[in-house]
């Protein structure tokens, strides 16, 4: 009974952080039209970011190759801050760090082509895993960070953690959704679709059209960064490889375009239908369960969506 | 018209010249070398900048027809040849054999099969359909995933080498020595690149892909069939490609399935470089990354070897989006 539940709330969180991500893919490409294709990047930043920050130290004794670790839950103790506030000044953090970096590669790509931006997010992403996979200084290299804290640990027996976080992670994500939905609502979010649907008419309707882009992707980026510090404290592990522009970059992809691309909804149902196959799918018997045939499988669902239901689940043409 | 041109080629002399100094005087192996690799990283980029001109998207599976021209190499090096009693290894002093002269042209063959069949499967239906370019790198995205499933699901997540023979590098003036692989490398991609002259300057189907490069709709205006040029500039940039993935899978002496997903940002850099949809530009663009890429191995971690190509690609942008050789943005 137990392993059930904590496997469903597992499922729960990644569904959770994989709709977050998703979430701010639909502000990049599927409100506004930018073609992100370094998710991965962006994700890494934010789980590393909130990571680095509240790690302990690290500890000669055990061979920690970091020399940075923030220490924040300690130092929030100290200062008297209880109720793990630390865990939104994480977060927070991630996000910053997410639109920073989001601000920069938009300042040299949204003036230019659009396929750009994609050429250079796919490199950025690759970039910051090599960093962080060779800079062990940085993030313990390969070995990764393993002493990220629990959020609200003292309130669950271990064994229930997942069970909470997963609460938290949900909590979260509707939080997102409703403030993005309402954004997105608002005249900015109609000049991003305007943008999206003719660029050459926002910019004769008066409308800077690369400054909206460059809100746009830097909203998106941090909506990405937060995805990624969701993940770094609901699995407490994260390296290098969990960052592999399959499993962060193209997944995400495809659930946005299955669930209904331009829609916030879509994105939540597409996390939730590709997520929840993907792992269905992972207790198939035999063949059937092989990675390699479920990467194929997402690659064909992708093109036939581009291909026979461009609008996805949830959208309309 | 001459201004600009001649600022163009000076720049591109200027940024050659100081690379090539930089490198000579510092580590003249690793200019050697890294002129070969750029050889290689040429013909997938002209690849990638051809197909940008005439089919006007960024082809992000372009990587992986490098991948599978690489495996298809090894299918036949493995499987096909032997089973005729074709195996070897240790062709003069070369370590691959002549099989290896059998199974590059097969895989090209093999690849651009692979090319067109997906035109008429995916990206055929797309453009008929006008769909944006963005839509169409989005499906070429896809494409590039499930074929690198496909890959791994027929030989594995491991490594494959190609059937070889130890081999002596080769000692050259300056102290510099060149693994032999690298020289066929080097003259197997000049020769492809003269042929490629050849057929784009002297064939009437090469005339149509610069014309439909240049100026699709005065292209076809003019009576030429744009949908077969673009089944040719599939075959071209495929056949190009794999000879890249079977030559760099020789040279290294190892084959990966994420050999040509590794090198879609060097490919990349080099096409911007150049000026995307212009194929001398790509050519040239790729000796510069190709060189610049080696060369840093002096100082970095050779891991961050297509971090130095992004950064170039990020420099190109900031200062001439358009590419040295490429129009003006």
């Amino acid at each position: 009974m137990l392993e059930i539940v904590n496997y469903l709330a597992g499922f729960a969180i990644l569904a959770s952080v994989y709709a977050v991500l998703a979430l701010g893919l639909n502000v990049h490409w599927g409100v506004t039209g930018l073609m992100n294709i370094g998710i991965a990047g962006f994700f890494a930043l934010g789980a590393y970011t909130t990571a680095l920050l509240t790690t302990p130290p690290p500890d000669p004794a055990k061979f920690e190759q970091f020399v940075f670790g923030g220490n924040l839950p300690g130092l929030f103790q100290r200062w008297g801050v209880g109720g793990d506030l630390w865990f939104l000044a994480g977060l927070a953090a991630a996000a910053l760090v997410c639109a920073l970096v989001a601000l920069l590669i938009g300042l040299v790509t949204l003036r230019l082509r659009e396929e750009y931006l994609a050429i250079v997010t796919l490199g950025i992403a690759e970039t910051i895993r090599r960093v962080f996979l060779n800079e062990s200084w940085l993030g313990n290299g390969s070995r990764g960070l393993y002493q990220i804290p629990k959020f609200l640990g003292n309130l669950a027996a271990p064994w229930l953690y997942d069970l909470l976080y997963a609460g938290v992670a949900l909590a979260l994500l509707l939080a997102l959704f409703f403030i993005v939905e309402r954004t997105l609502r608002s005249p900015w979010g109609r000049v991003l679709r305007a943008i999206r649907e003719d660029e050459v008419t926002a910019a004769a309707s008066g409308k800077n059209v690369f400054r909206f882009k460059l809100q746009a992707f830097v909203l998106g980026a941090l909506i990405m960064g937060i995805g990624g510090g969701v993940y770094a404290h609901g699995f407490r592990f994260i390296d290098p490889f969990t960052f592999d522009p399959l499993l962060a970059t193209f997944i995400v992809w495809v659930m946005l375009m299955v669930g209904g691309s331009g829609k916030s909804a879509g994105a939540l149902l597409g996390a939730l239908v590709i997520w929840g196959a993907w792992s269905g799918s992972q207790l198939l018997p035999g063949y059937l369960s092989n990675p390699n045939l479920r990467y194929l499988l997402l690659g064909v669902a992708m093109v036939l969506v581009l291909l026979l239901r461009p609008q996805g689940l949830l959208g309309r043409r | 018209m001459a201004g600009p041109r001649r600022s163009r080629w000076l720049l591109a002399g200027l940024v050659a010249a100081s690379l090539g100094a930089a490198a000579a005087l510092t580590a003249p192996e690793l200019l050697v070398n890294g002129l070969l690799l750029g050889c290689a990283l040429a013909l997938g980029a002209v690849g990638l900048s051809a197909a940008y001109g005439i089919l006007k998207f960024i082809h992000l599976a372009h990587g992986e027809f490098m991948t599978l021209g690489a495996y298809l190499a090894l299918f036949f090096l493995m499987e096909v040849l032997p089973a005729l009693g074709l195996d070897s290894a240790g062709l003069g002093l070369f370590t691959f054999g002549y099989a290896l002269l059998l199974a590059l042209p097969a895989a090209m063959a093999g690849a651009s099969l692979a090319a067109v069949g997906l035109d008429w499967a995916v990206y055929g239906p797309l453009r008929r359909r006008s769909a944006a370019p963005i839509v169409m790198a989005m499906a070429s995205l896809g494409v590039a995933f499930a074929l690198r499933a496909l890959v791994q699901m027929v030989w594995g997540n491991g490594i494959h080498q190609y059937p070889r023979a130890s081999r002596e590098f080769i000692q050259l003036p300056l102290d510099i020595r060149v693994p032999p692989d690298y020289l066929f490398l080097g003259a197997a991609a000049g020769i492809m690149a003269l042929l490629l002259q050849v057929f784009l300057a002297r064939t009437r189907i090469g005339r149509a892909m610069r014309a439909t490069a240049d100026n699709p709709v005065l292209a076809r205006v003019s009576g030429i069939n744009t949908e077969a040029t673009i089944r040719w500039a599939w075959v071209v940039s495929a056949f190009l490609a794999a000879a890249a993935g079977v030559l760099l899978a020789t040279a290294n002496a190892q084959l990966r399935p994420e050999l040509g997903w590794n090198l879609l940002i060097p490919l990349f850099a080099a096409a911007v470089l150049g000026g995307m949809g212009s194929i001398y530009g790509a050519l040239t663009g790729a000796l510069v990354v190709g060189v610049a890429m080696e060369v840093s191995t002096q100082w970095l971690n050779p891991s961050y070897k297509s971090a130095v190509a992004f950064g170039i690609l990020l420099l190109c942008l900031l200062f001439r989006p358009g590419g040295l050789f490429g129009e003006r943005e």
